[in-house]
């Protein structure tokens, strides 16, 4: 902020930085100026020239968008330039533009889904013409396909370029292109491939116009009927803010919302395209299990059955959370459990061995923005596009704009970015510990290097002893000190830091989930309680009575004996913290479906049919409670970041010992499955249907 | 004075007289009154009555499902749903208009792009219950191919004034 230039726009002089455009001056001093191609978050391309000032002096309008303020020339008496927004010739200028972009534009508002939302549209009502003066024909353009998500209508582009920016910058997979020019200009995919990328959904925000559309969402509603909420996604550990619009109890799309701390302006595809499976696959009435068979039952029945299954011998029942159970729940079953005297517990579904040291062995420390700051990357084990896209495309761009060395370790994945792929079994890991040459040196020379190690590595038989390993490199590197935390553990599932966060672990003498599952398959554990827990094999409860409260029909209710229905993610008020423990509060959207309660309610008043009834009748008395007992939880929207990193040692992390020779892997096989809201949306099965075909075609090739 | 008028009035019986040739006059004046259902006034083109979907002349439909006529109803008497046909036109899958909730208003036909939702001529659809005024795409489509002749002449004596 030192080299600050003064700037007359409109006649109200301002300061503004000197690499700042024209176009931010002018929003600075309160002046608005329309524009299409020109985004915040992608590169200057100033081909729309909607964004058009006068420069008082020079011959011609100029573009604010392309122009600094920097390469303006101060007028001859040494007064600031002046800049007019308002003025006759900024007008006409940008009404000539407007009346060029409106030439070949069809005018189908009607029938094409961004109207009402649309910038082409807005502008119009300032800029437009009443009536064209265009006689010859207006010039069409076939639709080009882009996968099950994106629909085209080419004839509505203007050629503003930024689904292309996005996709090559942001995405980083340069799949759509401008082929061409003038008249005959028209975006097209590559070979018309379905598009690759897991952001490619945003492309349909950025258009200014109705040519990408939603195929999802195609003519469902107007945005004018839509009922939005502000909410927080579960598809990964992110929390990426959502607004969820909905119309008539039926969630419609997702829209990301701006947070420059976790998701910036994107969402990823899951996360904007998952809403058809929450109308679908849903649990709404409860059921409990007869002759093999789960047959309808009131919610008095299923209530009174788990009550007298979890008032026998603590010893023999056990919980488990699944990953989508939001804390408030957790929290009702910790203490319901806690009242019953069940020491197994287990939240870690995937099996991981975190939780046992202090709060930044489980936590991405350095937060997500703060992978802008780092300029050394060390991924251990961990398909960052697939188990978190918006931490991925926040490497990328400290990739591009910071030149951040990344290194892996771990199976190789196509990550948008280079990296020295290191090595990919746990000994390269111990190997890379002591070496000095390759990336450890450029680790060694790093300013704020930092570590990311997938919970894929941890998730293992030798999961305590790859996290030792990670450690030490995290000490040998000096990734810890008082300012900077660079030890990151990147979490998958949206409940797991919360779950750890509250303790939802095993008590003392307690077994955790694999033994937990091996209790069950001896007799010794008979009752298991499943919130939500759907990734784990059906067999592996062997003969266990199963309670799963959920809001899906996925593994986890085919195996149960009794079924609880419960809210899904947009049907409840809970708080979920992401992997950085920055804690987010959701807000209910729609209400739960047919007689599906929200989770803690139904433990609320399961515990008063178990004769423990938990000390609160509502969400503010649990909040309270929560609170109280967990204080991280009270720190609303705040990621804990480098607090305390004084006091964290990483090498005393896990134990030390052998290592397999297996390979470091993610554990997301398909990332368009990776929970049952995703199992039950038949786009996401498109999705994935897709991407195999591409992969076999591209075995045939 | 006024007395004195009153007083002339009276003796020579001239409010009786003059209220006897205004009866005369209507007496032999052309009838108002006419003989309904056998006999029908005239409409003005812009008449605002029962409601019809319109269809191109080959049969396809008009309605596009923009909603705007949704939107701008001030009785929110018309529901519509959407979603793409088989041939991936955007059709309507529900065109409800209570016609118990309508105003009659005309906004709908205004707001109307394709020129789909009319207040044709018709305003003899009473009925003997209430359902029966809620109606539905199917309803407002054979209103609209019952109706098209007269609104189309309609539209077409209107369309100099638009």
């Amino acid at each position: 902020m030192s080299d600050l230039r003064k700037v007359n726009i409109d006649g109200q002089e301002i300061e503004v930085p000197a690499d700042y455009t024209v176009m931010q001056a002018c929003e600075q001093a309160g002046a608005e100026i329309p524009r299409f191609c020109y985004h915040e978050r992608l590169s200057i391309a100033g081909n729309c020239r909607m964004c058009l000032v006068e420069w008082v002096g020079a011959p011609k309008p100029q573009a604010s968008c392309a122009l600094q303020v920097k390469d303006l020339r101060p007028n001859r008496d040494g007064s600031p330039a002046n800049i007019r927004t308002d003025s006759e010739i900024v007008k006409k200028a940008r009404e000539g533009v407007m009346e060029f972009l409106l030439i070949n534009h069809p005018l189908d508002c009607p029938i094409c889904d961004q109207g009402g939302e649309c910038d082409l549209q807005d502008q119009a009502m300032g800029y437009g013409r009443d009536g064209s003066r265009f006689e010859e024909n207006k010039r069409a353009v076939d639709d080009k396909f882009m996968g099950p998500l994106v629909k085209t209508v080419m004839t509505r582009c203007i050629q503003c370029t930024r689904c292309v920016r996005f996709i090559t910058e942001v995405a980083g997979v340069e799949e759509i292109g401008l082929a061409s020019r003038g008249e005959d200009a028209e975006i097209t995919t590559y070979l018309e491939k379905s598009l690759t990328s897991e952001m490619s959904g945003n492309v349909i925000d950025l258009c200014p116009v109705g040519a990408l559309t939603s195929k999802p969402y195609a003519f469902n509603a107007r945005p004018w009927e839509l009922e939005p909420t502000e909410t927080i996604d579960v598809m990964d550990a992110v929390g990426s803010n959502i607004r969820v619009d909905s119309r008539g109890g039926r969630v419609l799309r997702i829209l990301p919302i701006i947070n420059d701390d976790i998701n910036e302006e994107w969402i990823s595809d899951k996360t904007r395209f998952v809403w058809d499976g929450l109308g679908r696959q849903r649990l709404d009435k409860p059921y409990i299990r007869k002759n093999g068979q789960l047959v309808q039952a009131s919610w008095g029945e299923a209530l009174d059955l788990a009550a007298s299954k979890l008032k026998a011998d603590p010893e023999t029942i056990a919980a488990i959370a699944g990953d989508l159970a939001d804390s408030e729940a957790m929290k009702a079953l910790k203490d319901l459990m806690d009242a019953l005297g069940v020491k197994n517990m287990d939240c870690r579904q995937d099996g991981s061995g975190l939780g046992m040291g202090p709060r930044q062995e489980y936590l991405m420390n350095t937060t997500i923005a703060g992978i802008e700051q780092a300029d050394a990357l060390l991924i251990v084990g961990a398909d960052v596009r697939h188990e978190a896209p918006l931490v991925n495309t926040r490497i990328r761009k400290s990739w591009i704009y910071s030149g951040l060395e990344i290194g892996m370790i771990g199976e190789a994945y196509d990550l948008t970015y280079d990296y020295d792929h290191v090595g990919t079994t746990p000994e390269d890991l111990q190997a890379f510990l002591k070496s000095t040459k390759g990336f450890a040196r450029k680790l060694k020379s790093a300013k704020n290097p930092m570590i990311l190690i997938g919970t894929g590595a941890l998730a293992r038989k030798d999961g305590a002893q790859i996290l030792r390993l990670c450690g030490e490199i995290a000490k040998k590197y000096k990734m810890v000190r008082k300012d900077w935390n660079g030890f990151n553990v990147l979490q998958t599932a949206a409940s797991r830091v919360a779950g750890l966060d509250m303790g939802f672990l095993p008590a003392k003498d307690g077994l955790d989930l694999a033994g937990i599952l091996k209790a069950c398959k001896k007799g010794t554990v008979k009752t298991v309680y499943s919130l939500g827990a759907d990734e784990i094999d059906e067999a592996g409860f062997g003969d266990a009575f199963v309670i799963y409260q959920g809001s899906h029909g996925d593994r986890g209710a085919h195996r149960a004996d009794i079924v609880l229905p419960a809210a899904a993610y947009t049907e409840k008020d809970a708080l979920w913290v992401n992997t950085e423990g920055r804690v987010q509060m959701g807000r209910m959207a729609v209400s739960p479906k047919g007689e599906a309660k929200i989770d803690w309610a139904i433990i609320r008043a399961l515990s008063s049919k178990c004769d423990r009834t938990l000390p609160y009748n509502n969400l503010e008395e649990l909040r309270t409670k929560l609170f109280a007992d967990h204080p991280t939880f009270a720190g609303l929207n705040v990621a804990p970041g480098a607090d305390g990193a004084s006091a964290f040692d990483p090498a005393k992390l896990g134990k030390a010992g052998k290592v397999n020779k297996a390979p470091l892997r993610s554990q997301i096989s398909d990332f368009y499955f990776t929970n049952p809201v995703a199992r039950a949306s038949a786009v996401m099965a498109e999705c994935s249907a897709v991407g195999d075909s591409d992969m076999i075609n591209e075995a045939a090739e | 004075m006024t007395r004195i008028v009153q007083f002339i009035k009276a003796a020579f019986f001239l409010e009786f007289i003059k209220a006897f040739f205004l009866a005369m006059k209507y007496f032999f004046a052309p009838k108002a009154t006419i003989n309904y259902p056998f006999e029908k006034g005239p409409l003005s083109p812009r008449f605002r009555g029962e409601h019809a979907l319109r269809r191109y002349p080959n049969g396809e439909e008009r309605c596009i499902a923009c909603k705007l006529c949704e939107a701008i109803c001030p009785a929110q008497a018309i529901v519509i749903e959407a979603e793409p046909r088989e041939d991936g036109s955007r059709r309507t899958t529900r065109y409800d208009i209570d016609m118990t909730k309508c105003i009659y208003c005309g906004l709908c036909q205004e707001a109307c792009p394709v020129d789909a939702i009319v207040e044709g001529p018709n305003f003899e659809y009473a009925t003997e219950t209430r359902e029966e005024l809620f109606y539905d795409k199917d309803r407002l489509l054979a209103n609209g191919d019952r109706w098209e002749r007269e609104i189309a002449m309609n539209l077409k004596k209107d369309a100099p004034y638009r």
